[in-house]
């Protein structure tokens, strides 16, 4: 009977303020959530700078520019002829070429990593993909400006010159293929092993599972990869400028067996020679500017093509 | 008798042979060899590319070797070195893990912890995912337009903007994605038991994380962060841009950390582009011999990075 008393006494009435802890341990918690949301919100701001960076000036480039010279048949911007074209065929060969050796080459590597190999082989293979990825561009420029194209592009297929858009294409390509391999091996692997395990189990080969099963269960990761190697070989900048023979001026050219410009390659050139290229005159268009509406061109491009990715890497998260 | 175990022996022979299918499916093997060969043809290329930079460096290795590594440049070829630019990548390098490891990282901790799935967070996941894809010429002009000339009072009065500043914040805004993206999968590897664990004695959120959450994905965290240090070691382009002293560089001597940071600067591999562009057989044997110590500094943090990961990599 004390006891039960003595009980009573002790208990505490149980409110909501008991429960929400204490206000210093709250305001703690409020405070790391306020930073943390500010850290977050940062990336935000960055995409609305590049934009609003790229925008503006590209806006002020335009409005001096005279709009034939966008369409003249030479990039000299230092004689006031920004022929868009031109760059655009450099890039989009570049691009094309890149893609033709980091397509086979990373789909392959994919394909054996994730359905042939080994787990064992898998640890020991895949740092081959790894360091190839961790290569600085610039290496690959001088590797594409003093292996590639003599050895390669000069001997085999007949070039000329020291620099040649293929040299650069190629270079681009060996930089692509991680990229590529590592992006169609993640949709590959997603594929769930039932499904594998259903075609081996009325007789499927391993080589018929990879290809008519597993492949198109990947279909939609596979071409995301595909579609960021050809973004990433339109935005690589060091191979262009080293190999391609990113100069000052290009005339407009078809044949990637010549020297050539892409829109990287004329970003990079303008950059460097930036203090030589300043007008006296200040009504005249500052050739300088030129490399905003490339690099918003530029931007927009690659953007769409990531966003274009990023909808087929989520098909593949919804089949699966 | 003997006709009965002799047609039981054929039908054996005949269902083994079924089973075990008539002959080696050569197709399959084609087929696996292509795949093979694919892998293998990459690690031709990365070893014919390593064989003939050292080839290329080995006249400057061999003759200057640590002389070439203290050395300033020089427009002299046979008295140039890759110490500026070996400091330089150091500091902007240094600038990346103050400013974008925990910018990132925290970042990431919202996204993962603390956001519900709603469009805001959705919107920024993807915008994420996108930045990091953006060229990295097009952060060049980022910083060209920000840094550089919007801020040049602070980032470097007396050099037009184009400083350590500039560059190692260019650099920073460049790898804050990826370290977000890679923190982000690591904290999604951590399983829910664990939070529940520390939500059911008590912990809020944030103590959730700091003592459970975080040293759980601590090694992936980790090894995100030094890739992305060795990427952003390895950058040229935005550096172009950001106005990385591609000439001769002079270092005045005694001046307070504030005014270096607002200095000129260069960095390893602005130089390499710088030499690459050089004519003559001094020039490219520089070129092959910065090549092989930027080659050296970043396949050794990878290295690091690919044990750190083998060794602590976890299975749930």
């Amino acid at each position: 009977m004390e006891q039960g008393a003595n009980m009573v006494t002790t208990r505490t009435e149980v409110t909501l303020g008991s429960l929400k802890g204490n206000a210093r341990r709250r305001r703690k918690e409020a405070v790391i959530k306020a930073a943390l949301v500010g850290a977050a919100g940062f990336s935000l701001a960055i995409s609305i700078a590049i934009v609003l960076a790229l925008a503006g000036e590209a806006f002020v480039f335009l409005s001096k520019v005279d709009l034939s010279s966008l369409w003249s048949g030479v990039w000299s911007p230092r004689r006031g002829d920004f022929d868009i074209p031109t760059l655009v065929i450099g890039t989009l060969w570049v691009a094309m070429i890149a893609m033709t050796i980091a397509g086979p080459l990373g789909l392959g590597a994919a394909m054996y990593l994730s359905e042939y190999a080994s787990p064992k082989t898998r640890r020991r293979l895949k740092p081959i993909i790894e360091t190839l990825a961790s290569i600085p561009s610039v290496v690959l420029g001088y590797f594409a400006l003093q292996v590639i194209n003599p050895q390669i592009v000069q001997n085999l297929m007949g070039a000329t010159s020291t620099f040649t858009i293929m040299a650069a294409g190629i270079g681009v390509g060996i930089l692509t293929i991680p990229l590529v391999a590592t992006v169609a091996e993640d949709a590959m692997h997603a594929v769930p092993a039932a499904l594998r395990e259903a075609a081996y189990g009325i007789g499927a080969k391993r080589r018929t599972v990879t290809i008519r099963v597993v492949f198109p269960a990947a279909i939609s990761g596979i071409f995301a990869g595909l579609i960021l190697g050809f973004s990433r070989a339109i935005g690589e900048t060091m191979v262009v400028a080293l190999a391609a023979g990113a100069t000052g001026q290009a005339p407009r050219r078809y044949n990637p067996l010549e020297p050539g410009q892409t829109m990287t390659g004329a970003i990079a050139s303008l950059a460097i020679g930036s203090d030589s290229v300043k007008s006296a005159d200040v009504n005249a268009v500052n050739p300088f500017t030129a490399l905003y509406f490339v690099g918003l061109l530029l931007f927009v491009i690659t953007f769409g093509l990531n966003i274009l990715s990023e909808r087929f890497v989520r098909r593949v998260r919804r089949n699966f | 008798m003997s006709t009965l175990a002799s047609s039981t022996a054929t039908t054996r022979a005949s269902v083994e042979a079924a089973l075990r299918g008539r002959k080696r499916d050569i197709g399959g093997t084609i087929f696996s060899v292509l795949m093979l060969s694919a892998l293998l043809l990459s690690l031709l290329i990365l070893v014919v590319l390593l064989v003939s930079v050292l080839q290329d460096a080995w006249p400057v290795l061999s003759t200057r070797g640590a002389d070439f590594v203290r050395s300033d440049t020089s427009r002299i070829d046979s008295r140039t070195g890759v110490w500026q630019g070996l400091v330089g990548s150091f500091i902007l390098v240094g600038f990346v893990a103050v400013i974008a490891l925990p910018l990132g990282i925290a970042a990431a901790v919202y996204l993962q912890e603390y956001a519900r799935d709603s469009r805001l967070s959705r919107l920024l996941i993807t915008n994420i995912r996108n930045l990091a894809g953006v060229p990295s010429v097009v952060y060049g002009i980022l910083g060209l337009v920000v840094f550089v000339q919007a801020l040049r009072s602070v980032t470097g009065p007396d050099v037009y903007g184009r400083s350590y500043i500039a560059g190692g914040l260019t650099l920073s805004v460049l790898v804050m994605p990826i370290i977000i993206l890679i923190t982000m999968e690591a904290l999604r590897a951590v399983p829910n038991g664990i939070r529940e664990a520390a939500y059911g004695v008590g912990a809020t959120r944030w103590e959730v994380v700091r003592s459970h959450v975080l040293p759980y994905a601590a090694p992936g965290v980790l090894t995100g962060a030094i890739l992305s240090l060795a990427r952003a070691f390895g950058e040229t382009a935005p550096l172009l841009l950001v106005g990385a002293v591609t000439g001769y560089l002079s270092t005045p001597t005694g001046r307070t950390p504030i005014e270096i940071l607002q200095g000129q600067y260069t960095s390893l591999p602005t130089q390499i582009y710088a030499w690459a562009k050089l004519a003559g057989q001094g020039w490219r044997a520089n070129t092959a011999a910065a090549i092989v110590v930027l080659l050296v500094a970043i396949l050794v943090v990878n290295a690091l990075a690919i044990v750190l990961r083998n060794r602590y990599d976890r299975k749930w």
